[in-house]
Order: structure tokens, then sequence, then C-alpha cells
């Protein structure tokens, strides 16, 4: 630290032990993390601590080291010497649920989603990993997530595996015994898989749609809307949404018709990228983005529109994925486009016509990165009060992630489970009969917990668009 | 690192998830809200209960280890940075509201609670525990008492000091200490309560307490008033209380902070304003909204441009979330954002505002005041960047002048913050020198070997700023 200069003074500012960047003992990963991480960003943390309270691991922990403000400072002792970037340390920042719960608690503006993304980064790079390990997270991150076609075909495997009696089998036989108990849960509060994809399925039910082409010769799907159109949107589709919740996807379509909007869904789209970024694999995912912008841009649409949290508040950070890249112009273009549906239908749609069912009481479970990056949580309450008859009823600490995180349940499923049993126990004390989410993960996650907490049969999941779209005469 | 016995007698004392000392635990509780401050202590320990603080403090005395006291470490005067081969204490498992008694009004907690779950408590039980230190999201109990915190409702409500009733405490040696009680009347001996308040962590280790509540005002409304010139804002002050007038909230923005939160919060101030007031009162509805009414007419009186009167309590809220909007504001601005708490009779606040804007302009730093106007406590606040040797050179020096000026003007050199490390060297200042050495003498009398908290509150004095003008 040069201010330690200042140590003169009886008195003085800088009263900051150690710190001696780029000393020769430095390895690999503290070296990887001085190229990656953002001194700026890292600087203008103030250690207020009020993300504290906001943060999922330190309300679980109750250590310091286990909230934003104690990450940041664990990576600013890294990066400047302070500490070796040990195991420990690399825990810690995989501890991390990038919930990002902590941004709208931070008054500094710190980027925290941004530094975290850094600091995996350094450590995807910094790692010295078995090849095999190495060539595996390659080949499932940019050979299957990333890819459309691959991942229904993947898609098509598990709905045979769930129909063809295959499951029942492998359940009576144990073999799902060889897997880790919560891999295990999970697997049985899984949705039904199709490879169809939202495109041939909206074909196959022969609904109104027409094909299109852009300036490059690609193709579009172009659903009509209902009635006078009030603007072209186009359809992100999203990967998992498009395997296993792919009537989620049709139902999106039906609502936004009803509500005047064109559809637009180019074939040409790909994953959004995010579990490429949080894993640290920014080249690959900067890829994804440029293809995404590009491809959104050429057909021609007022609104980019997402059916999932995760998705779209990565589409909405666009501009800085591709910053300083050719397609800057693109991202940019595209983050300022990017809606949720709720926000959509809420605000510039025509309203809904719902029709009357049964008394409903029902609560809200916010989509982390849908409330905290794209900052949407009127939106989707305002929706719900809107159909007749139902009660929302608030949860407490609905803003608190659930644990799932992208594939965060799986590699850390412990403090995953802890959180998930926590909101559990506030779904239960609302008496509410659904619970209303609005992204696939976290859709997951509840069905995960009902199962969990023993609620089957009394409580049900659901995503908000087919909440709405079960009600729409 | 410490001594293997030391480690294995502190494991036998709290068990395995009691006592940490690898790195990154030592590294996440080198620091506090303070920019600029860090260094490693030799291990952490988390107590749950007073038994096993108890059991600590004798281990420590044993072998000689200093002990660092700290709750969520929110304060902003280095009071819980530890020192190389000290132990830090953290107080956050001892987090239970033992009680609420609607009898006596009181409430007895452990330390470690957080001061906006004990408010939510106490309020929902119809009654209310008035000090609310910014950071109250964050801060536990403890900690407010150990600083003896302030907040925005100070002006009607008085500080922690004035809440606190009675105290237990572990003394260096281990012994424990009961203080007060849940009595409004005791004059059995030396206050102690009242001196452990804001002893900062040197003298005892609080490990319960008991506070006073009062009812809770049914209602509550604000209001802003917007100056073209400092002394109208300043003469407002005055003459509100002058009218028998005792608002909750009386919070000041001079003309830089104005600007900056208009910048970021877009919610209408007049750039052009010298100075704006941001008003709260609470009580029964009419009598709320008459002394409004009247606050209003000595605010146009005293030369407000406008003056605006909150119509429902929500619409106050967004008046009082600019004013609370202002720090986040201001640390956008720069990498490094110091707070301090100068503090004059509230008679002296246009004077002491005039002076911190000369001294900024005088070192060339960027300083905006804020802060609550009704008891003169002011939250200067520089705009630097921690890397600039240089920069916070002037900083420091322009401080050093506003604490002097602070204390011209019969005021002090921290009003909530604390003394701490950083104004350790400023404490002769305003108690004098047979002040500290008598201080230091309750020092040796609690502890004394030196085992609480050593660096904090006593430190070589610095030579008064020769003020030129």
């Amino acid at each position: 630290m040069n201010a330690a200069n200042a140590n003169t003074h009886a008195n003085t500012r800088a009263k900051e032990d150690g710190g001696a960047p780029g000393t020769a003992s430095a390895g690999r990963l503290e070296q990887a993390l001085r190229l990656a991480l953002d001194e700026d960003a890292l600087e203008r943390c103030m250690r207020c601590g009020f993300c504290q309270s906001a943060c999922p691991t330190f309300r679980v922990t109750g250590l310091e080291a286990a909230s934003p403000r104690g990450r940041i400072a664990l990576m600013k002792a890294a990066y400047d010497g302070f500490m070796a970037a040990d195991s420990d340390f690399v825990g810690q920042m995989e501890l991390c649920l990038g919930c990002r719960a902590c941004e709208p608690a931070c008054p500094a503006g710190v980027p925290y989603g941004r530094l975290i993304e850094q600091a995996r980064e350094a450590i995807a790079k910094g790692r010295k990993q078995p090849l095999r390990a190495r060539l595996a997270g390659k080949i499932l991150m940019e050979g299957v997530i990333a890819r459309h076609g691959v991942l229904r075909g993947a898609g098509r495997v598990l709905r045979l595996y769930q129909r063809s009696g295959l499951r029942a089998a492998a359940h009576r036989l144990g073999v799902l015994r060889a897997l880790p108990p919560h891999v295990r849960e999970m697997e049985a509060s899984l949705p039904e898989a199709s490879g169809r994809g939202v495109i041939r399925e909206w074909l196959r039910r022969g609904l109104p749609a027409r094909w299109e082409t852009d300036d490059q010769g690609r193709r579009l799907l172009v659903v009509p809307a209902e009635g006078e159109r009030a603007a072209r949107v186009g359809m992100f589709r999203g990967c998992v949404m498009d395997v296993l919740f792919l009537s989620t996807n049709v139902n999106t379509i039906r609502l936004l018709r009803a509500a005047g909007f064109e559809v637009v869904i180019p074939e040409g789209q790909k994953c959004c990228g995010a579990l490429h970024a949080h894993a640290g694999r920014s080249a690959f995912a900067r890829r994804l983005a440029a293809d995404n912008a590009a491809v959104f841009r050429a057909a021609g649409v007022d609104w980019v529109v997402s059916n999932a949290g995760g998705c779209g508040a990565h589409l909405k950070e666009y501009d800085h994925v591709l910053h300083g890249t050719p397609s800057a112009d693109d991202g940019a273009w595209l983050s300022s486009r990017v809606k949720d549906v709720s926000e959509l239908l809420a605000e510039s749609g025509r309203p809904l016509r719902l029709a009357n069912g049964a008394p409903l009481v029902a609560t809200c479970q916010d989509s982390c990165h849908l409330r905290n990056v794209m900052r949407v949580k009127r939106q989707p309450r305002e929706l719900m009060q809107r159909v007749p008859g139902l009660v929302l009823r608030e949860m407490r600490d609905a803003d608190l992630c659930c644990g799932s995180a992208g594939i965060y349940n799986v590699l850390q499923p412990e403090m995953s489970a802890a959180l998930l049993d926590r909101k559990m126990e506030q779904v239960k004390a609302t008496g509410a009969d659904v619970v209303v989410t609005a992204n696939p993960g976290c859709l997951l996650q509840m069905r995960w917990g009902i199962r969990r907490a023993g609620l089957e049969g009394r409580v049900k999941a659901v995503h908000l668009v087919d909440l709405l779209a079960e009600r729409l005469e | 690192m410490l001594e293997e016995p030391v480690r294995r007698r502190l494991m036998d004392i709290l068990g395995p998830q009691g006592f940490r000392d690898d790195e990154q635990t030592r590294v996440s509780y080198s620091y506090d809200a303070t920019p600029a401050y860090r260094t490693k202590p030799a291990g952490v320990v988390f107590p749950e209960a007073t038994w096993q603080v108890s059991e600590i403090m004798k281990v420590c005395s044993e072998y000689r280890i200093p002990v660092v006291t700290r709750g969520a470490g929110s304060n902003l005067c280095a009071g819980t940075v530890p020192g190389e081969g000290e132990l830090v204490m953290v107080m956050t498992r001892m987090n239970r509201l033992l009680e609420i008694d609607c009898e006596n009004l009181t409430a007895t907690v452990q330390p470690g609670l957080n001061t906006k779950a004990f408010h939510e408590e106490v309020e929902r039980a119809g009654l209310f525990y008035p000090p609310d230190p910014s950071s109250m999201v964050i801060c536990t109990l403890g900690g407010n008492i150990a600083l003896g915190s302030g907040g925005l409702r100070g002006l009607k409500y008085g500080t922690t000091k004035d809440y606190v009733l009675g105290l237990e405490a572990v003394l260096p040696n281990g012994d424990v200490i009961r203080t007060g009680g849940k009595l409004v009347k005791d004059v059995a001996g030396y206050d102690l309560t009242r001196l452990l308040v804001g002893s900062g962590g040197t003298l005892a280790i609080i490990t319960e307490a008991t506070l006073r509540l009062v009812p809770k005002p049914p209602f509550r409304l604000s209001m802003v008033a917007v100056y073209g010139d400092l002394y109208g804002a300043a003469r407002s002050v005055s003459s509100i209380i002058a009218a028998r007038i005792i608002p909750c909230t009386l919070e000041f923005m001079d003309q830089a902070t104005i600007r900056v939160v208009e910048d970021f919060a877009r919610v209408g101030l007049p750039a052009d304003a010298k100075a704006i007031l941001a008003i709260e009162q609470d009580g029964e509805e009419e009598q709320v909204r008459r002394d409004l009414n009247l606050i209003s007419y000595i605010c146009r009186n005293e030369g407000a441009l406008e003056v605006r009167v909150a119509e429902r309590p929500e619409e106050g809220e967004k008046i009082m979330a600019a004013r609370r909007s202002a720090l986040a504001a201001l640390s956008r601005l720069r990498p490094t954002t110091i707070l301090e708490d100068a503090t004059v009779p509230r008679s002296k606040i246009a004077d002491m505002v005039l002076a911190i804007q000369r001294i900024a302009r005088k070192y060339d730093v960027q300083i905006c005041t804020f802060g609550h106007a009704g008891d003169g406590n002011l939250h200067p606040t520089a705009l630097t960047d921690a890397r600039d040797a240089e920069e916070m050179q002037r900083v420091e020096r322009a401080f050093e002048e506003i604490f002097e000026e602070a204390i011209r003007l019969g005021g002090t050199i921290t009003g909530e913050h604390g003394v701490g490390q950083v104004k350790a060297p400023y404490l002769e200042w305003k108690a004098g020198a047979a002040g500290v050495e008598l201080m230091k003498r309750i020092k040796q009398a609690f502890d004394p070997l030196g085992l609480l908290n050593p660096g904090k509150m006593f430190a070589e004095t610095r030579k008064r700023v020769v003020v030129r003008r």
C-alpha cells in the first residue's frame, strides 16, 4: 500500500498492514486474480456492511467471510498480497449463490456480481485441474448447455427415461442409490421433459404463425397479435425453459398475443450465457451474447421478452458483457430492450381478461436475478392480484434466495438445503396453496422443497405465466 | 499465531465452532467500517454465553492476550480493528431478546442482538426504543452501547446512553459484574452503567443489557424546507426550538450534498438551494399536524424559499429517504468516503458549516456536509481515494482543523461515532490533559494488564493546529 508511507504521523488513516503486491511468492491464483479483478470496484466497497442482512449465506452462517463485505475483503486481500488465495478462499467464493441481493442493499453501488464473476474466472484459470475434469466441464458447458439442438436431444433422452418405464425400473432396482441423496431427491421432483422446443410445439398445435427471414436470411417464427397490435416483441426461449417447461413457453406466447403483442421467435437464438459467465467462462459467454444480440436486433423487435429471471438479468447485462468488443453496440441495444414478461403484461399490453375460478391463496417467491438485477418485484405481484379470487399473502423474506441459484443446489447441497428448508417454513406460515415464481431454477427448487417438506398435494409451485394462462378467457 | 496451549484451552471452552484462526477468518475480522484500517488478529472467538466470555478472559489474562470485542463491525472510528497478536471476540451469537417487560417498560437483551430486529420486536409490543443509528440494519445493541451511538432521533429522544438502565459485564480478570437494573432511580454508588456506555470495549465486555422503553408514538409526518442561504436554515433550527417545539428529527444538507443527492435520487431538490432542512415529528396526529404547521410558518419567516409538508406518512418516507440517500449518493463519487461527526451546540451550526466549507477550500479537498441539525451533530464527509497518500494527508489535516474549530465553538471531536483509534490522538483536545489522565487511571483500575482493546481511546496526542484566519 502506498498509503502506508503516511505512517510517519502518530495518527493516520492508512493503518493497513501488509500488502505487498506483485511479490515473487504470489502463486498462480493470486496472479490470475490480479489480472481479473477490477481494482476500482474493490476500492469502492466502504465496508459499511449494509449488504450483510441481505446475504443468504451470511444469514445462515453468521460468519463475516461468508458475506459480501467479507468476500470483497478476501478478494482485496488476495489481490494486494494481504493473504494467500488458499483453498478456503476458493471455497468461500464458491459458497456465494450469486443471488446479488447485496447489490440493491449497497449504498455505494459496488458491482458485486461482476467482482464475484471475475474472482471465479481467475479461479477457473488459476486452478490446476485434471484434464479429464476440464474436458468434462467444457463439453457440458459449451457442447450441451449452450446448444439448443443438443439440449433438446438431451431432453428427448430424459423424456424417454421418464416415460419408458426406465425411471420406474431405476427406482425399483435402486440404481439411483449410486447418486448423492440431494441429486436423488431432485431427480424425483423433475417435471416431464420434452425435446420438441417451443417452435415445433407451437406449429404442432396448429396455432397461427408465419415464417419471416431477417436480412441475413435467418428464419423467424412470427405469431400474430390478437386484435390490434401493441408492439412487436422477440421471445427469448431459454434452455431449461424449452426442455423442462415447454408448456410455460407456449403459455407465454398465448398471454403475449392476448395482450396485443406480435411475438417473434428467432430460430438462431442461443443460450443467454449466464451459466458460463457465472462459472468463469467469460470468452464463451461473450460469443453467445454477441450472437443473441445480433439475431434479436435483426428481427426488428421493439422489446425482447424473457420469462426466466436468470436469463433476463444476464441479457440485461449484455452492455457490460460485450463492452469493448465489436458487438458493443448490439449489446447496449439488447440491454435497453430486454423486459421480463411480467413487466410487459403489467405495464404496456392490453389488460388480460381472466376468468373466475376457485378461491386461491398464493405467495410469491422472488426470483433473485429478476428482483436484484432486473429490479422487477412489483409487476408479478400486480398480475397475481388481478386473478379473480386470488389472495396474495406475502411470506417473510420473499426476497431471500431459495438456494437454487443455477446449478448451485447440485454443487453446494448443504447450504442450498439449509436455505430451502428455511424458505419452506416461511411458505408454510402463509398457508398458501400456491407458490408463484418467475424463473425455472426457482421453480424446480420449490418443487424439491415441497417434496422435502412433505407438502406434496397441499402446496403447488407454478410459474406466474402458467398461473395466468390457466385463467385466460 | 496463538500458542498451542492457548488454542487448546479456547477450543475447550468454546468447542470447535467457537474458535477459528484460519487465514480467511483472520482476514475477515481484520477491519470494521473505518476506511483504510486493517490488521489481522491472531484468532477469533464466538462466545455463546457469559460464562464462556468469563473463561476466555481468564485464559487471556493468564497468557496476556489482548482482546477486541465486536458486534457487526459497523463503527467508523476503527474501534474494533484488532492489533497484531490480538484476539477478536465476536458477540453476534449472543443475540437473544431475553425479555420485554411491559410493567416496568424495559427490555433485557444480549449484546449481539441486531438493533433493527430489536426495534421491530419492541414495536410489535406497542412500545418504542428510540435510538436509531443509521447502521441499524446491521449493527448490534452491544456495539451501540459500547460506542454510545446516536441516530436521527437524538434531538427529541436522546441517544443510547439515555436508555441503558443496567448491564452485566465481564471484567478483564473474568469477574462478572451487574450494574443498575429495572430502576428509574438508583444512586447506590458510582454510576458504573453510565461509565461503561461509550467506553468502547476498553473497560469491560458487556454481556447483557437492560434497556428503557417508551410508549410508541401513534403518528408521524415529515416536511422539507429549502433555503437560499445557510443562516436562514440555521436560524430556523434555533427558532423552532425557541418556539418550544421539539421535532423528532431535524436533518440538514448543505449545497454540495443537495447537488449530489439530486443527481443520484432525482427527488426534485433545487440544485441552487444553499441548504435544506428535513423535519419529522411524531406523536398524536392532531399535535403533529399543529407542530408542522407552526414549523412551516417559522421556516417561511426565516426566509425558506419553499416549504413542503407531506400529506400522508408515506410521502414523508420519501422525504426522509432523500436525506438517508445522502451518504449513498456521496459514496458513489470517489473510491473512499470518510464520514466524520464533529458536533457543536445547535446555535453554532451555521458557523460550523461555513468553517467546514472554508477549511475544505483551504486544503483543496471535497467535503460535503449533512447531519442532525437539531442536535448540532454534523457529518462533514470527505470524498477521496485512500490510494492517494498525498491527498489523504490533506484530508487528515482538514479534519484536524475541523475538530479544532468544533472545540473552539464549544463542541466536540465526536458526537456519535466514538473515539476508537481514529479520534484517540485528539481526545486531549476535548477532555484536557487532566481529564485524559483521570480516564487513564479509570482504565488502569478496570484493566490493570491493559488487555481490553489496546490502542483505542488513548494515543499520543496530536499537536494542535494553529488556526490562521
